[in-house]
Protein backbone atom coordinates (compact mmCIF):
# COMPACT_ATOMS: atom_id res chain seq x y z
CA UNK A 1 0.00 0.00 0.00
CA UNK A 2 2.88 2.28 0.95
CA UNK A 3 4.84 1.84 -2.17
CA UNK A 4 1.51 1.66 -4.36
CA UNK A 5 1.06 5.35 -3.20
CA UNK A 6 4.48 6.58 -2.89
CA UNK A 7 4.97 5.31 -6.58
CA UNK A 8 1.61 7.26 -7.40
CA UNK A 9 3.09 10.36 -6.19
CA UNK A 10 6.56 10.44 -8.04
CA UNK A 11 4.13 9.74 -11.19
CA UNK A 12 2.43 12.51 -10.38
CA UNK A 13 5.44 14.41 -10.23
CA UNK A 14 6.94 13.16 -13.12
CA UNK A 15 3.63 13.83 -15.28
CA UNK A 16 3.26 17.40 -14.28
CA UNK A 17 6.57 18.04 -14.72
CA UNK A 18 6.25 16.88 -18.58
CA UNK A 19 3.05 18.48 -18.50
CA UNK A 20 4.44 21.53 -18.20
CA UNK A 21 7.25 20.69 -20.81
CA UNK A 22 5.16 20.10 -23.34
CA UNK A 23 1.96 23.01 -22.45
CA UNK A 24 4.42 25.57 -24.09
CA UNK A 25 4.40 23.65 -26.91
CA UNK A 26 1.21 22.35 -27.40
CA UNK A 27 -1.91 24.36 -27.41
CA UNK A 28 -5.90 23.25 -26.32
CA UNK A 29 -7.59 21.84 -29.00
CA UNK A 30 -11.32 22.80 -29.25
CA UNK A 31 -13.98 21.76 -27.04
CA UNK A 32 -13.83 17.75 -25.38
CA UNK A 33 -10.56 17.54 -26.10
CA UNK A 34 -10.58 15.30 -29.48
CA UNK A 35 -7.13 14.22 -29.85
CA UNK A 36 -5.46 15.47 -26.27
CA UNK A 37 -2.41 13.60 -25.35
CA UNK A 38 -2.28 15.60 -22.05
CA UNK A 39 -5.38 15.86 -19.99
CA UNK A 40 -5.25 17.99 -16.88
CA UNK A 41 -7.68 17.10 -14.04
CA UNK A 42 -8.27 19.63 -11.95
CA UNK A 43 -10.49 20.33 -8.73
CA UNK A 44 -11.58 18.67 -5.26
CA UNK A 45 -8.95 17.96 -2.73
CA UNK A 46 -11.13 15.44 -1.46
CA UNK A 47 -10.47 13.08 -4.71
CA UNK A 48 -6.89 13.98 -5.31
CA UNK A 49 -5.63 10.87 -4.45
CA UNK A 50 -8.53 8.95 -6.29
CA UNK A 51 -7.66 10.86 -9.24
CA UNK A 52 -4.23 10.40 -9.44
CA UNK A 53 -4.72 6.45 -8.74
CA UNK A 54 -6.79 6.26 -11.95
CA UNK A 55 -4.24 8.99 -13.65
CA UNK A 56 -1.67 5.97 -13.02
CA UNK A 57 -3.42 3.32 -13.62
CA UNK A 58 -5.19 4.78 -16.79
CA UNK A 59 -1.33 6.04 -18.25
CA UNK A 60 -0.13 2.41 -18.06
CA UNK A 61 -2.87 1.40 -20.25
CA UNK A 62 -2.88 4.14 -23.10
CA UNK A 63 1.07 5.13 -23.85
CA UNK A 64 1.29 8.32 -25.08
CA UNK A 65 -1.53 9.72 -23.15
CA UNK A 66 -0.53 12.11 -19.91
CA UNK A 67 -2.38 12.95 -17.15
CA UNK A 68 -1.91 16.34 -14.94
CA UNK A 69 -3.39 16.25 -11.70
CA UNK A 70 -3.59 19.03 -9.66
CA UNK A 71 -6.12 19.94 -6.18
CA UNK A 72 -6.83 23.25 -4.53
CA UNK A 73 -10.77 22.31 -3.78
CA UNK A 74 -14.31 21.95 -5.87
CA UNK A 75 -14.50 25.56 -6.55
CA UNK A 76 -11.48 26.30 -8.16
CA UNK A 77 -12.06 23.22 -10.24
CA UNK A 78 -15.00 24.47 -11.77
CA UNK A 79 -13.73 28.13 -12.15
CA UNK A 80 -11.00 26.00 -14.25
CA UNK A 81 -13.47 23.86 -16.16
CA UNK A 82 -15.52 27.25 -17.00
CA UNK A 83 -12.07 29.52 -17.55
CA UNK A 84 -10.58 26.42 -20.14
CA UNK A 85 -7.58 25.70 -18.33
CA UNK A 86 -8.73 22.30 -17.28
CA UNK A 87 -9.74 19.17 -19.31
CA UNK A 88 -11.97 17.71 -16.64
CA UNK A 89 -12.97 18.96 -13.26
CA UNK A 90 -13.22 16.91 -9.95
CA UNK A 91 -15.89 18.34 -8.12
CA UNK A 92 -17.15 16.66 -4.62
CA UNK A 93 -19.97 19.04 -4.83
CA UNK A 94 -22.61 19.72 -7.59
CA UNK A 95 -22.23 22.61 -9.62
CA UNK A 96 -24.68 24.84 -8.50
CA UNK A 97 -27.00 26.69 -11.01
CA UNK A 98 -25.08 30.09 -10.97
CA UNK A 99 -21.90 28.53 -12.36
CA UNK A 100 -24.19 26.40 -15.08
CA UNK A 101 -25.00 29.92 -15.75
CA UNK A 102 -21.24 32.06 -16.41
CA UNK A 103 -19.98 28.35 -18.07
CA UNK A 104 -22.50 28.77 -20.29
CA UNK A 105 -21.89 32.65 -21.25
CA UNK A 106 -18.57 31.64 -21.56
CA UNK A 107 -19.61 28.77 -24.60
CA UNK A 108 -18.90 25.70 -21.61
CA UNK A 109 -21.63 22.70 -21.50
CA UNK A 110 -20.67 21.48 -17.92
CA UNK A 111 -21.24 17.69 -18.45
CA UNK A 112 -21.51 15.60 -15.52
CA UNK A 113 -20.51 11.68 -14.40
CA UNK A 114 -20.94 10.51 -11.08
CA UNK A 115 -18.20 8.31 -10.34
CA UNK A 116 -18.23 7.26 -7.36
CA UNK A 117 -19.76 8.16 -3.38
CA UNK A 118 -17.84 9.35 -0.35
CA UNK A 119 -19.04 9.32 3.16
CA UNK A 120 -17.52 12.33 5.33
CA UNK A 121 -16.03 10.85 8.46
CA UNK A 122 -16.16 13.21 11.92
CA UNK A 123 -12.92 12.76 13.32
CA UNK A 124 -11.79 13.19 17.06
CA UNK A 125 -8.51 12.66 19.05
CA UNK A 126 -7.81 9.07 19.73
CA UNK A 127 -8.19 9.78 23.47
CA UNK A 128 -11.68 11.42 23.28
CA UNK A 129 -13.78 9.19 25.04
CA UNK A 130 -16.41 10.16 22.86
CA UNK A 131 -17.48 7.45 20.16
CA UNK A 132 -20.97 8.85 18.99
CA UNK A 133 -22.66 11.82 17.98
CA UNK A 134 -26.06 12.81 16.16
CA UNK A 135 -25.98 15.22 13.23
CA UNK A 136 -28.40 17.54 15.76
CA UNK A 137 -25.41 17.15 17.62
CA UNK A 138 -23.01 18.32 15.19
CA UNK A 139 -25.05 21.22 14.16
CA UNK A 140 -24.93 22.56 17.79
CA UNK A 141 -21.43 22.06 17.97
CA UNK A 142 -20.28 23.35 13.87
CA UNK A 143 -22.92 26.81 14.78
CA UNK A 144 -21.89 27.00 17.69
CA UNK A 145 -25.23 26.46 20.23
CA UNK A 146 -22.74 23.83 22.36
CA UNK A 147 -18.98 24.89 23.04
CA UNK A 148 -18.54 22.13 25.81
CA UNK A 149 -18.48 18.71 25.16
CA UNK A 150 -20.59 18.15 28.13
CA UNK A 151 -22.90 19.50 25.84
CA UNK A 152 -23.27 16.83 23.88
CA UNK A 153 -23.02 13.87 26.27
CA UNK A 154 -19.00 14.36 27.02
CA UNK A 155 -16.77 15.53 29.40
CA UNK A 156 -16.37 19.53 30.74
CA UNK A 157 -13.91 20.58 28.18
CA UNK A 158 -14.44 23.31 25.68
CA UNK A 159 -15.01 22.03 22.27
CA UNK A 160 -12.19 23.04 19.55
CA UNK A 161 -13.99 23.23 16.09
CA UNK A 162 -12.07 22.53 12.98
CA UNK A 163 -13.79 22.55 9.55
CA UNK A 164 -12.22 23.33 5.35
CA UNK A 165 -11.45 26.59 4.29
CA UNK A 166 -14.69 27.95 2.40
CA UNK A 167 -13.00 27.18 -0.71
CA UNK A 168 -13.79 23.55 -0.19
CA UNK A 169 -16.84 20.70 -1.34
CA UNK A 170 -16.89 19.22 1.74
CA UNK A 171 -17.46 22.93 3.36
CA UNK A 172 -20.26 23.27 1.46
CA UNK A 173 -21.91 19.93 1.50
CA UNK A 174 -21.28 20.32 5.37
CA UNK A 175 -22.92 23.37 5.71
CA UNK A 176 -25.92 22.43 3.81
CA UNK A 177 -26.45 18.64 4.81
CA UNK A 178 -25.19 18.89 8.64
CA UNK A 179 -25.49 22.55 9.27
CA UNK A 180 -28.83 22.39 7.56
CA UNK A 181 -28.05 25.36 5.92
CA UNK A 182 -27.26 27.95 8.80
CA UNK A 183 -23.91 29.87 9.24
CA UNK A 184 -20.62 28.31 10.52
CA UNK A 185 -20.05 29.69 14.14
CA UNK A 186 -17.10 32.50 13.55
CA UNK A 187 -14.84 30.87 16.17
CA UNK A 188 -15.53 27.22 14.17
CA UNK A 189 -11.24 26.96 12.96
CA UNK A 190 -10.93 27.06 8.79
CA UNK A 191 -7.96 24.68 7.92
CA UNK A 192 -6.68 25.51 4.40
CA UNK A 193 -5.74 21.45 3.56
CA UNK A 194 -7.46 18.32 5.07
CA UNK A 195 -4.00 16.95 6.17
CA UNK A 196 -4.27 20.46 8.63
CA UNK A 197 -7.46 19.12 10.30
CA UNK A 198 -6.26 15.46 10.68
CA UNK A 199 -2.93 17.21 12.11
CA UNK A 200 -4.76 19.30 14.29
CA UNK A 201 -6.88 16.86 15.92
CA UNK A 202 -4.22 13.91 16.34
CA UNK A 203 -2.36 16.95 18.64
CA UNK A 204 -5.35 18.23 20.18
CA UNK A 205 -7.66 15.45 22.49
CA UNK A 206 -10.89 18.42 22.63
CA UNK A 207 -11.37 18.90 18.79
CA UNK A 208 -13.53 17.78 16.24
CA UNK A 209 -12.86 17.91 12.56
CA UNK A 210 -14.72 16.59 9.40
CA UNK A 211 -12.51 14.99 6.65
CA UNK A 212 -13.54 12.41 3.56
CA UNK A 213 -14.03 8.70 4.97
CA UNK A 214 -10.73 7.60 2.31
CA UNK A 215 -8.78 10.12 3.90
CA UNK A 216 -9.85 9.50 7.63
CA UNK A 217 -9.02 5.49 6.87
CA UNK A 218 -5.46 6.73 5.51
CA UNK A 219 -4.78 8.75 8.83
CA UNK A 220 -4.96 5.30 9.94
CA UNK A 221 -4.81 5.43 14.33
CA UNK A 222 -3.68 9.31 14.17
CA UNK A 223 -7.19 9.66 14.87
CA UNK A 224 -10.74 8.02 15.95
CA UNK A 225 -13.96 8.63 13.55
CA UNK A 226 -17.26 9.03 15.14
CA UNK A 227 -20.61 7.00 14.72
CA UNK A 228 -23.04 9.39 13.55
CA UNK A 229 -26.32 8.89 14.42
CA UNK A 230 -25.32 5.61 15.99
CA UNK A 231 -24.04 4.62 12.14
CA UNK A 232 -20.60 3.64 11.69
CA UNK A 233 -18.91 5.26 9.25
CA UNK A 234 -18.00 2.75 6.47
CA UNK A 235 -18.61 1.63 2.98
CA UNK A 236 -21.36 -0.77 3.45
CA UNK A 237 -23.00 1.77 5.52
CA UNK A 238 -22.88 4.78 2.85
CA UNK A 239 -23.69 2.47 -0.11
CA UNK A 240 -26.74 0.76 1.51
CA UNK A 241 -27.66 4.86 2.79
CA UNK A 242 -27.56 3.79 6.19
CA UNK A 243 -24.70 6.74 6.87
CA UNK A 244 -25.98 10.26 7.07
CA UNK A 245 -23.31 12.20 5.77
CA UNK A 246 -22.63 10.64 2.36
CA UNK A 247 -22.24 12.56 -1.28
CA UNK A 248 -21.44 11.70 -4.61
CA UNK A 249 -18.38 12.82 -6.16
CA UNK A 250 -18.31 14.36 -9.51
CA UNK A 251 -16.27 14.44 -12.94
CA UNK A 252 -17.07 17.27 -15.12
CA UNK A 253 -16.29 18.12 -18.84
CA UNK A 254 -16.76 20.72 -21.11
CA UNK A 255 -19.54 19.07 -23.37
CA UNK A 256 -20.08 14.98 -24.71
CA UNK A 257 -16.29 14.63 -23.82
CA UNK A 258 -14.63 13.08 -26.81
CA UNK A 259 -10.80 10.93 -27.54
CA UNK A 260 -8.66 10.41 -24.65
CA UNK A 261 -10.75 12.52 -22.24
CA UNK A 262 -13.71 9.95 -23.24
CA UNK A 263 -11.23 7.19 -22.50
CA UNK A 264 -10.34 8.64 -19.53
CA UNK A 265 -14.22 8.80 -18.19
CA UNK A 266 -15.43 5.38 -19.65
CA UNK A 267 -11.67 4.25 -17.26
CA UNK A 268 -12.93 5.82 -14.34
CA UNK A 269 -16.50 4.56 -14.53
CA UNK A 270 -15.53 0.94 -15.81
CA UNK A 271 -14.30 -2.02 -13.66
CA UNK A 272 -11.06 -1.29 -13.19
CA UNK A 273 -11.94 2.08 -11.96
CA UNK A 274 -14.12 1.32 -9.85
CA UNK A 275 -12.01 -1.22 -8.37
CA UNK A 276 -10.06 1.96 -7.55
CA UNK A 277 -12.38 3.79 -5.68
CA UNK A 278 -12.75 0.45 -3.82
CA UNK A 279 -9.19 0.66 -3.05
CA UNK A 280 -8.65 4.46 -2.25
CA UNK A 281 -11.33 3.97 0.51
CA UNK A 282 -14.55 5.19 -1.62
CA UNK A 283 -17.21 3.83 -2.06
CA UNK A 284 -18.35 2.70 -5.43
CA UNK A 285 -21.80 3.54 -7.77
CA UNK A 286 -23.06 -0.03 -7.10
CA UNK B 1 32.62 71.39 -35.00
CA UNK B 2 32.13 71.87 -31.82
CA UNK B 3 29.37 72.59 -31.50
CA UNK B 4 27.75 69.72 -33.38
CA UNK B 5 29.90 67.86 -30.84
CA UNK B 6 28.23 69.58 -28.02
CA UNK B 7 24.60 69.15 -30.21
CA UNK B 8 25.21 65.16 -30.08
CA UNK B 9 26.63 65.06 -26.28
CA UNK B 10 23.27 66.75 -25.64
CA UNK B 11 20.94 64.77 -26.98
CA UNK B 12 23.21 61.16 -25.93
CA UNK B 13 22.78 63.09 -22.54
CA UNK B 14 18.91 63.28 -23.25
CA UNK B 15 18.25 60.09 -23.92
CA UNK B 16 19.93 58.71 -21.00
CA UNK B 17 18.06 61.14 -18.73
CA UNK B 18 14.52 59.84 -20.38
CA UNK B 19 15.91 56.31 -20.27
CA UNK B 20 16.37 56.57 -16.37
CA UNK B 21 13.27 58.80 -15.59
CA UNK B 22 11.55 56.15 -17.30
CA UNK B 23 12.98 52.64 -15.22
CA UNK B 24 12.61 54.98 -11.93
CA UNK B 25 9.25 56.08 -13.11
CA UNK B 26 7.99 51.94 -13.98
CA UNK B 27 7.79 51.24 -9.83
CA UNK B 28 5.39 54.34 -10.03
CA UNK B 29 3.53 53.32 -12.81
CA UNK B 30 3.16 49.84 -11.24
CA UNK B 31 2.11 51.13 -7.91
CA UNK B 32 -0.59 53.48 -9.76
CA UNK B 33 -1.95 50.46 -11.89
CA UNK B 34 -2.36 47.97 -8.76
CA UNK B 35 -4.26 50.71 -6.89
CA UNK B 36 -6.41 51.46 -10.48
CA UNK B 37 -7.20 47.80 -10.64
CA UNK B 38 -7.65 46.85 -7.12
CA UNK B 39 -10.38 49.85 -7.12
CA UNK B 40 -11.74 49.17 -10.67
CA UNK B 41 -12.54 45.63 -9.04
CA UNK B 42 -13.79 46.77 -6.32
CA UNK B 43 -16.20 49.22 -6.96
CA UNK B 44 -19.04 47.96 -7.69
CA UNK B 45 -19.48 46.49 -4.48
CA UNK B 46 -20.38 50.25 -3.68
CA UNK B 47 -23.77 50.20 -5.76
CA UNK B 48 -24.81 46.50 -3.77
CA UNK B 49 -24.57 45.44 -1.37
CA UNK B 50 -23.07 48.92 -0.47
CA UNK B 51 -20.14 49.96 1.12
CA UNK B 52 -22.09 49.44 4.40
CA UNK B 53 -21.88 46.01 4.25
CA UNK B 54 -17.86 46.71 5.01
CA UNK B 55 -18.93 47.43 8.17
CA UNK B 56 -20.63 44.44 9.70
CA UNK B 57 -19.07 42.91 12.68
CA UNK B 58 -19.10 39.36 11.22
CA UNK B 59 -17.22 37.77 7.58
CA UNK B 60 -19.57 34.95 6.67
CA UNK B 61 -19.14 35.37 3.12
CA UNK B 62 -20.70 31.36 2.22
CA UNK B 63 -24.08 31.26 3.45
CA UNK B 64 -27.55 30.03 2.37
CA UNK B 65 -29.33 32.61 4.68
CA UNK B 66 -27.15 35.98 4.26
CA UNK B 67 -23.77 36.94 3.17
CA UNK B 68 -22.15 39.21 5.65
CA UNK B 69 -18.69 40.96 4.51
CA UNK B 70 -17.72 42.74 7.67
CA UNK B 71 -13.96 43.39 7.64
CA UNK B 72 -13.62 44.34 11.67
CA UNK B 73 -12.74 40.67 12.83
CA UNK B 74 -10.55 40.39 9.18
CA UNK B 75 -8.49 44.07 10.01
CA UNK B 76 -8.04 42.86 14.04
CA UNK B 77 -6.41 39.95 13.19
CA UNK B 78 -4.01 41.53 10.84
CA UNK B 79 -3.44 43.74 13.61
CA UNK B 80 -2.91 41.38 16.51
CA UNK B 81 -0.73 38.97 14.48
CA UNK B 82 1.43 42.27 13.16
CA UNK B 83 1.90 43.81 17.10
CA UNK B 84 2.33 40.62 18.50
CA UNK B 85 5.03 39.89 15.91
CA UNK B 86 6.78 42.88 16.04
CA UNK B 87 6.71 42.29 19.80
CA UNK B 88 8.45 39.49 19.60
CA UNK B 89 10.64 40.63 16.93
CA UNK B 90 12.44 43.55 17.68
CA UNK B 91 14.16 43.04 20.92
CA UNK B 92 15.93 39.74 19.19
CA UNK B 93 16.29 41.37 16.47
CA UNK B 94 17.90 44.58 17.42
CA UNK B 95 20.11 43.26 20.18
CA UNK B 96 21.51 40.57 17.67
CA UNK B 97 22.15 43.44 15.66
CA UNK B 98 24.55 45.17 18.36
CA UNK B 99 25.45 41.82 19.22
CA UNK B 100 26.77 41.12 15.90
CA UNK B 101 28.64 44.66 14.83
CA UNK B 102 29.57 45.83 18.46
CA UNK B 103 30.74 42.64 20.46
CA UNK B 104 30.82 39.87 18.31
CA UNK B 105 34.81 39.02 17.18
CA UNK B 106 35.05 38.32 13.65
CA UNK B 107 35.02 34.65 14.10
CA UNK B 108 31.90 34.31 15.71
CA UNK B 109 30.06 36.75 13.08
CA UNK B 110 31.76 34.36 10.45
CA UNK B 111 29.44 31.81 12.41
CA UNK B 112 26.61 33.78 13.27
CA UNK B 113 25.83 35.55 10.10
CA UNK B 114 25.46 33.06 7.21
CA UNK B 115 22.61 31.66 9.45
CA UNK B 116 20.77 34.38 10.15
CA UNK B 117 20.84 34.85 6.15
CA UNK B 118 19.86 31.14 5.86
CA UNK B 119 16.70 31.97 8.21
CA UNK B 120 15.68 34.82 5.51
CA UNK B 121 15.64 32.56 2.80
CA UNK B 122 13.61 29.75 4.16
CA UNK B 123 10.53 30.20 2.12
CA UNK B 124 7.63 30.86 4.10
CA UNK B 125 5.51 27.20 3.39
CA UNK B 126 8.84 25.93 5.28
CA UNK B 127 8.28 28.00 8.61
CA UNK B 128 4.30 27.63 8.67
CA UNK B 129 4.97 23.94 8.85
CA UNK B 130 7.66 24.26 11.50
CA UNK B 131 4.79 26.36 13.37
CA UNK B 132 2.19 24.00 12.96
CA UNK B 133 3.96 20.66 13.41
CA UNK B 134 6.67 21.85 16.26
CA UNK B 135 5.19 25.52 17.79
CA UNK B 136 1.96 24.83 18.18
CA UNK B 137 1.74 21.79 20.10
CA UNK B 138 4.36 23.35 22.93
CA UNK B 139 2.42 26.60 23.17
CA UNK B 140 -0.79 24.19 23.44
CA UNK B 141 0.90 22.35 26.54
CA UNK B 142 2.74 25.76 27.80
CA UNK B 143 -0.02 27.66 28.11
CA UNK B 144 -2.23 24.89 28.81
CA UNK B 145 -4.48 26.39 25.72
CA UNK B 146 -7.01 24.06 23.74
CA UNK B 147 -5.28 24.60 20.59
CA UNK B 148 -1.97 25.62 19.40
CA UNK B 149 -3.68 27.28 16.47
CA UNK B 150 -3.87 30.51 17.83
CA UNK B 151 -2.71 34.26 16.91
CA UNK B 152 0.53 33.95 19.67
CA UNK B 153 1.16 30.95 17.14
CA UNK B 154 1.05 32.98 13.57
CA UNK B 155 3.04 35.50 16.23
CA UNK B 156 5.97 33.86 16.32
CA UNK B 157 6.39 32.33 13.14
CA UNK B 158 6.05 35.77 11.71
CA UNK B 159 8.74 36.99 13.81
CA UNK B 160 11.15 34.42 12.76
CA UNK B 161 10.72 35.71 9.66
CA UNK B 162 11.17 39.80 10.22
CA UNK B 163 14.19 38.54 12.54
CA UNK B 164 16.66 38.27 9.65
CA UNK B 165 15.37 41.20 7.89
CA UNK B 166 16.21 43.31 11.15
CA UNK B 167 19.23 41.95 12.10
CA UNK B 168 21.29 42.62 8.66
CA UNK B 169 19.31 46.24 7.86
CA UNK B 170 20.39 46.89 11.91
CA UNK B 171 23.96 45.79 11.66
CA UNK B 172 24.40 47.98 8.22
CA UNK B 173 22.67 51.20 9.99
CA UNK B 174 24.92 50.61 13.81
CA UNK B 175 28.15 49.59 11.34
CA UNK B 176 27.55 53.11 9.55
CA UNK B 177 27.70 54.86 12.96
CA UNK B 178 31.28 56.88 12.41
CA UNK B 179 34.26 55.41 14.81
CA UNK B 180 35.04 58.49 16.28
CA UNK B 181 31.08 58.53 18.45
CA UNK B 182 32.61 55.52 19.47
CA UNK B 183 36.06 56.76 20.62
CA UNK B 184 34.54 60.42 21.98
CA UNK B 185 32.50 58.32 24.35
CA UNK B 186 35.26 55.90 25.32
CA UNK B 187 37.42 58.62 25.95
CA UNK B 188 35.12 60.54 27.81
CA UNK B 189 34.82 57.87 30.56
CA UNK B 190 31.36 55.55 28.87
CA UNK B 191 31.79 52.23 29.66
CA UNK B 192 30.93 49.92 26.63
CA UNK B 193 27.54 49.31 27.72
CA UNK B 194 26.81 52.99 27.69
CA UNK B 195 28.58 53.40 24.48
CA UNK B 196 26.52 50.74 22.67
CA UNK B 197 23.09 52.12 24.30
CA UNK B 198 23.89 56.43 24.95
CA UNK B 199 25.69 56.44 21.90
CA UNK B 200 25.82 54.09 18.99
CA UNK B 201 21.72 52.74 18.61
CA UNK B 202 20.61 56.57 18.79
CA UNK B 203 23.34 57.62 16.50
CA UNK B 204 21.94 54.32 14.37
CA UNK B 205 18.16 54.77 14.94
CA UNK B 206 17.18 55.86 11.52
CA UNK B 207 18.60 52.93 10.37
CA UNK B 208 16.60 50.85 13.05
CA UNK B 209 13.84 52.15 12.46
CA UNK B 210 13.90 51.74 8.89
CA UNK B 211 14.49 47.83 9.54
CA UNK B 212 12.00 47.04 11.98
CA UNK B 213 9.02 48.70 9.46
CA UNK B 214 10.32 46.67 6.54
CA UNK B 215 10.26 43.63 9.01
CA UNK B 216 6.83 44.42 9.90
CA UNK B 217 6.15 44.90 6.00
CA UNK B 218 7.29 41.54 5.70
CA UNK B 219 4.85 40.79 8.85
CA UNK B 220 1.62 42.24 7.38
CA UNK B 221 1.88 41.16 3.89
CA UNK B 222 3.26 37.37 5.03
CA UNK B 223 -0.01 34.61 3.97
CA UNK B 224 0.98 31.15 3.71
CA UNK B 225 2.66 30.44 7.12
CA UNK B 226 0.41 32.63 9.09
CA UNK B 227 -2.56 30.99 7.04
CA UNK B 228 -1.42 27.64 8.33
CA UNK B 229 -0.92 28.41 11.95
CA UNK B 230 -3.84 30.96 13.21
CA UNK B 231 -6.78 28.38 12.79
CA UNK B 232 -8.45 31.31 10.88
CA UNK B 233 -11.36 31.66 12.78
CA UNK B 234 -12.66 34.92 11.78
CA UNK B 235 -13.49 36.50 15.45
CA UNK B 236 -12.67 39.92 17.11
CA UNK B 237 -10.75 39.58 19.31
CA UNK B 238 -7.35 41.48 21.01
CA UNK B 239 -6.15 37.81 23.00
CA UNK B 240 -2.82 36.27 21.91
CA UNK B 241 -4.41 32.96 22.81
CA UNK B 242 -7.49 32.97 20.19
CA UNK B 243 -7.63 31.77 17.30
CA UNK B 244 -7.91 35.19 14.22
CA UNK B 245 -8.33 35.36 10.22
CA UNK B 246 -6.06 37.95 8.93
CA UNK B 247 -6.54 39.71 5.86
CA UNK B 248 -3.95 38.03 3.84
CA UNK B 249 -4.96 34.30 4.39
CA UNK B 250 -8.67 35.48 3.81
CA UNK B 251 -8.01 36.63 0.39
CA UNK B 252 -5.43 33.46 0.01
CA UNK B 253 -8.00 31.47 0.90
CA UNK B 254 -11.27 32.70 -0.51
CA UNK B 255 -10.25 34.07 -3.90
CA UNK B 256 -9.53 30.55 -5.56
CA UNK B 257 -13.40 29.19 -4.94
CA UNK B 258 -14.65 32.39 -5.21
CA UNK B 259 -17.73 33.43 -8.46
CA UNK B 260 -15.63 35.97 -10.81
CA UNK B 261 -17.79 39.44 -10.32
CA UNK B 262 -19.95 38.02 -7.03
CA UNK B 263 -20.40 40.12 -4.08
CA UNK B 264 -17.71 37.85 -2.45
CA UNK B 265 -15.50 38.42 -5.12
CA UNK B 266 -15.98 42.31 -4.63
CA UNK B 267 -15.40 42.38 -0.97
CA UNK B 268 -12.00 40.53 -1.32
CA UNK B 269 -11.01 43.19 -3.18
CA UNK B 270 -12.09 45.99 -0.61
CA UNK B 271 -9.75 43.09 1.70
CA UNK B 272 -7.31 44.16 -0.42
CA UNK B 273 -7.17 47.81 -0.50
CA UNK B 274 -7.55 47.93 3.13
CA UNK B 275 -4.24 45.98 3.01
CA UNK B 276 -2.79 48.44 0.84
CA UNK B 277 -3.78 51.46 2.81
CA UNK B 278 -2.31 49.40 5.84
CA UNK B 279 1.06 49.07 4.19
CA UNK B 280 0.75 52.74 2.96
CA UNK B 281 0.03 54.43 6.72
CA UNK B 282 2.64 52.25 8.06
CA UNK B 283 5.53 53.84 5.61
CA UNK B 284 4.12 57.38 5.86
CA UNK B 285 4.21 56.49 9.43
CA UNK B 286 8.08 54.95 9.40
CA UNK B 287 9.05 58.74 7.37
CA UNK B 288 7.68 60.61 9.77
CA UNK B 289 9.46 58.96 12.52
CA UNK B 290 12.45 59.33 10.58
CA UNK B 291 11.69 63.10 10.07
CA UNK B 292 11.66 63.73 12.96
CA UNK B 293 14.59 61.88 14.41
CA UNK B 294 16.55 63.68 11.48
CA UNK B 295 15.49 67.36 13.12
CA UNK B 296 16.93 66.23 16.11
CA UNK B 297 20.25 65.20 15.67
CA UNK B 298 20.33 68.75 13.00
Amino acid sequence: MAGGKTGAWSMLAVVLFAAAFAGCSRGNKGAGGADKSIIQIKGSDTMVHLASSWAEEFMKENKGVQTAVTGGGSGTGIAALINGTTDICASSRDIKPEEIEQAKAKGVEPKEFTVARDGIAIVINPQSPIEDLTTEQLRQIYTGEATNWNQVGGPDAKITVLSRESSSGTYVFFQEHVLDKQDYAASVRLMPATSGIIQSVSQDEWAVGYVGLGYAEQAGGKVKVLRVDGVEANEANVLDGSYPIARPLHLYTNGEPQGNVKKFVDFCLGEKGQAIVREQGYVTLK
Amino acid sequence: MTANKRGKRRWGEKAVQVLLTGAASTCILIVVLIFLFNAKEAAPFAAEPGLGALAAQRWSPVSFQEQVFGLLPLVTGSLLVTILATIIAVPFGVCGAVYLSEIAADPERAFFKPFIELLAGIPSVVIGFFGLIVIAPRLKSLFGLNSGLVALTGAIVLALMAVPTIVTISEDAIRSVPESYKQASLALGASRVQTIWKVIVPAALSGIVAAVMLGIGRVVGETMAVMMVTGNAALVTLSPFESVRTMTATIAGEMGEVAFGSAHYRALFWVGIVLLLFTFVLNIAAQRVLAKYRMFRA
